[in-house]
């Protein structure tokens, strides 16, 4: 049931993706343009998705928050809250590489449907970046917590 | 705003809402993309399983669009794939460093009203803007 459930998420997820736009790497660029608002070229519309998911998850985790998980022991809500040299270091990195191709890891992977080349080598790309910062958290904090297991169920 | 497709990206963005709700009420876990992704690759990950699945399912939901007359549009790339190679490896390593992108922090990081969501998410989002206002408005057409 655990497994179907995730299923059912990562479809609903990936669903939401594809009505809204934002699987299209130009959409995203188009509300990125922020110098395109005088001349009307701006596309607001992930504002408004990221408006309608806000709404929907506020609502949500508010009921979820008192609740055990239907399949699991526990919720694992993140515990960080540092605002942080690596929060923001990494988030500028992050905003670098999506403004230059307009995907985000979510799209990356939903894209992986239509089975473009570029698309691929984008998901290599991001795959690669991710395990040399896994690798060497892990080789730094070998002695020091947290752990890579606790810093992962950390945000999202 | 010639481009702006309101009711499609409410629909879409409550659905994703939606998602990230129904994994924390079933599963437990957060619907983030940059924690899903890693903890699938990782080699010493534990929970991969349900990760997998979740990410099966992102990829199913388009291909599952073509069943009801739906086309997946071929994504819009950039033609240099150095530009390619340079933002995947900027995306892959920034998400992972801050712990999280647009669904984790945007999304499921914001909806907690944490200040350290919010900060991530304007920040990732002001550099993607001067980005895109350097290569489309000072060095592109």
């Amino acid at each position: 049931m655990r497994a179907l459930a995730s299923l059912l998420c990562g479809f609903i997820f990936g669903w939401g993706l594809f009505l809204s736009g934002m699987i299209r790497p130009d959409k995203v660029l188009n509300f990125l343009d922020v110098l395109a608002i005088p001349s009307g070229g701006w596309d607001p519309s992930l504002a408004v998705v990221m408006a309608a998911a806000l709404i929907v998850t506020f609502i949500g985790y508010r009921f979820a928050q008192p609740h055990k998980p239907v399949f699991a022991a526990s919720n694992q809500w993140p515990t960080q809250t540092a605002i942080d040299r690596p929060l923001i270091v990494g988030s500028v990195l992050f905003g670098i590489g999506w403004g230059l191709v307009g995907l985000c890891p979510g799209p990356a992977i939903a894209n992986l449907a239509s089975l473009s080349t570029p698309v691929i080598i984008f998901v290599v790309a991001m795959a690669v970046g991710t395990l040399a910062h896994d690798v060497g958290y892990t080789r730094s904090s070998a002695q020091t917590a947290p752990t890579l297991a606790q810093a992962k169920t950390a945000d999202g | 705003m010639a481009n702006f497709t309101p009711i499609s990206a409410a629909i879409g963005g409550a659905l994703i809402g939606l998602a990230a709700v129904l994994l924390m009420l079933l599963n437990g876990r957060i619907a983030g993309v940059t924690g899903v992704f890693a903890g699938l690759i990782d080699p010493i990950s534990t929970e991969r399983g349900w990760r997998a699945i979740f990410i099966a399912g992102l990829i199913l939901a388009p291909l599952s669009a073509t069943l009801l007359g739906y086309t997946i549009p071929i994504p819009h790339m950039p033609a240099s794939f150095a530009t390619i190679i340079v933002g995947g490896l900027l995306v892959g390593f920034g998400t992972r460093l801050s712990n999280g992108c647009t669904s984790g922090h945007g999304v499921c990081g914001i909806a907690r009203l944490s200040p350290r969501s919010i900060t991530a998410t304007a920040i990732f989002m002001a550099a993607a803007s001067v980005v895109v206002a350097l290569t489309r408005h000072v060095f592109g057409g």
